[in-house]
């Protein structure tokens, strides 16, 4: 018996037959310690994230600049407002579009990736090197060379499109483009992380899995549908929740990019949110959207996994 | 049969490899578009159809980004900001999840509850309460308003609790029972252990830092407080469209320190990612 292993078995003894008189005494200084390790954490969640929460639904029912000393009680106002706002309803239309062409986009091109990537070939190393690296890259860096390469004069798109015989519309200033590009490049930006992901996964899946199914004679394409698929379920179903909750919070790509424009274009809820309260000092309205996001995504959130969890396969 | 397998095998292996070049070809075209960028003369930026090689690199673009706004404040306000805050958080995270594994205390279930429910708080509804808050303490325009309204862990103290979780619960005993207390056991013991788990969090708090944008956006009103992001969107604004060899210049600038974190440390973030996002 070593030291080590000796020491374990005395530990394990004296849990045994410590008497309660100690195990209180223990207790108390437990708590004191615990108090000393969580506190800081606590006071800081409860001051910027929970306090705001509360004074948010709070400036949601006033009118106010931000300046003035007054801020008067409007009750409903400004959600009445927001649901009748046809610009709102553009924003909301706006953030749908966004929501799912960037979830989506996300989600399949990075199972895609991940599939070609997870294959025996020399260079996957530096292909993987290269998918995953934007996504830790600023994403207002990102947008400023974006705008280069997007420019339909000189930029390096122009220069794709005019090889495959079309010509470069001038998508940042395009009333539908405008929309399709932001999402681009946001796909752009992120697609690394759910690849990262799926890689993980796929690699997690049990090779035995594949040869029984191949014994029984599955052709890969049944062996991806019966075995791949159900396999990586649990993890579509958390890249779901986590890129959904991402996407709503997309700011600094749609502020270099196109700052919301042209006209409203592409107002996301958040941006819609910021501009209201740091653009047009209108505090009020904007703690409204914010109240409307939070119940928004935690529904959204609910429904997914609700959903999912009964849909996905925990093996 | 076997030739025609032979044929299949290399036609699907081309195609593989085509994609293969393609996806990295594609993903990786933006990168050395800025890099090239950033060298460019006037003259070759406004061409058409562009200039892939700069002829003769302009490293004054450097010269001129650097001269037009405050790089190095920025800088400085970066890595003060990034660095003090992930501090912090490891601090408060290991802290707390160690208390939540290894204390013995009564209630511990709706402390964690406490701190988990905050993941569902999205950053959005704080923003403007946030703003109110730190512009009454008079902190706009200061590191102390860049970095505590964001310091607090939730995250974090999940994939701490889930790795402490597994620790031998035998060898704190002894530990313990050798006149180990809890800061002890916590420094000598927990932390040798947790090497791991550790680099993924600095790695994932260290990223999502240095690139946040929307916070030192609002927390800072004058430009020798801004960030490196918030600072090169506005390089962009003030160059406006006519200067562009100066404005990507500063764009690489932004991009490299996490372009070289990445090329180093490249195999643990991806694992940390990859692996954080499965504990998850």
């Amino acid at each position: 018996m070593n030291m080590l292993q000796r020491k374990v078995a005395l530990a394990r003894a004296e849990a045994v037959i410590q008497p309660r008189a100690a195990r209180a005494h223990a207790a108390i200084g437990d708590w004191s310690l615990f108090l000393v390790f969580v506190t800081p954490n606590l006071v800081l969640l409860g001051v910027f994230t929970y306090w705001p929460l509360v004074y948010s639904a709070y400036l949601s029912l006033m009118q106010w600049d931000l300046i003035s000393p007054v801020k008067l009680f409007i009750g409903l106002e400004n959600y009445r407002f927001l649901l009748g706002d046809s610009e709102f309803r553009e924003v909301m239309g706006n953030t749908a579009i966004f929501t799912l062409g960037t979830v989506g986009g996300t989600l399949g091109l990075g199972l895609a990736f991940a599939l070609l990537l997870d294959q025996p070939l020399r260079a996957v190393t530096l292909a993987r090197g290269v998918v995953f690296a934007p996504y830790v890259l600023s994403g207002a860096a990102v947008a400023v060379f974006w705008v280069n390469m997007l420019n339909p004069r000189f930029g390096v798109v122009a220069q794709v499109a005019s090889w495959l015989g079309t010509v470069s519309p001038d998508w940042l200033n395009h009333p539908q483009l405008a929309m399709l590009a932001v999402m681009l490049v946001y796909v752009w930006k992120n697609v690394g992380f759910s690849t990262i992901v799926y890689l993980a996964g796929l690699q997690r899946i049990p090779q035995e899995l594949y040869e029984a199914a191949t014994v029984d004679g599955a052709g890969a394409l049944q062996r991806f549908w019966s075995i791949t698929l159900p396999q990586l379920g649990p993890i579509t179903l958390f890249l779901l929740v986590v890129s959904t909750i991402a996407s709503f919070q997309a700011f600094d790509l749609i502020k270099v990019l196109t700052d919301g424009g042209p006209v409203n274009a592409t107002t996301t809820l958040l941006f819609y949110i910021w501009e209201q309260g740091f653009v047009a000092f209108n505090a009020g309205r904007a703690a409204a959207a914010a109240v409307l996001l939070f119940v928004l995504l935690a529904v959204i959130s609910f429904l997914q996994v609700r959903i999912g969890e009964r849909r996905v396969f925990y093996g | 049969m076997g030739r025609g397998r032979d044929w299949w095998q290399l036609v699907s292996k081309t195609l593989r490899w085509t994609l293969l070049v393609l996806v990295t070809l594609i993903m990786g075209l933006p990168l050395y578009w800025v890099v090239t960028g950033a060298f460019k003369t006037n003259r070759e930026t406004y061409t058409f159809p562009p200039v892939w090689i700069p002829a003769d690199p302009q490293w004054s673009n450097f010269v001129a980004a650097w001269q037009a706004v405050p790089f190095g404040r920025f800088f400085i306000n970066s890595i003060v900001t990034t660095l003090g805050t992930v501090a912090l958080e490891l601090v408060f995270a290991l802290l707390t999840a160690y208390a939540l594994v290894f204390l013995r205390v009564r209630g511990k279930g709706w402390v964690f509850g406490f701190v988990i429910a905050a993941l569902l708080v999205p950053s959005t509804v704080t923003l403007l309460p946030n703003y109110l808050t730190v512009a009454r303490l008079g902190w706009i325009n200061t590191y102390q308003g860049l970095i505590i309204p964001v310091a607090a862990v939730a995250f974090g103290i999940f994939l701490f609790r889930q790795h402490f979780l597994t620790l031998p619960r035998d060898l704190l005993d002894a530990a313990q029972l050798d006149g180990c207390g809890h800061l002890g056991l916590l420094r000598h013991v927990v932390l040798p252990l947790s090497q791991p788990v550790i680099v993924t969090f600095l790695v994932i708090y260290l990223v999502s830092h240095w690139n946040d944008f929307l916070w030192p956006l609002v927390a800072t009103n004058r430009l020798e407080w801004r960030t490196v992001p918030v600072g090169v969107a506005y390089l962009y604004q003030v160059e406006g469209v006519q200067n562009w060899g100066p404005i990507l210049a500063g764009t690489v600038m932004a991009l490299a320190p996490m372009l070289v974190v990445y090329i180093v440390a490249q195999r643990w973030i991806v694992k940390g990612i990859g692996g954080g996002a499965l504990k998850g």
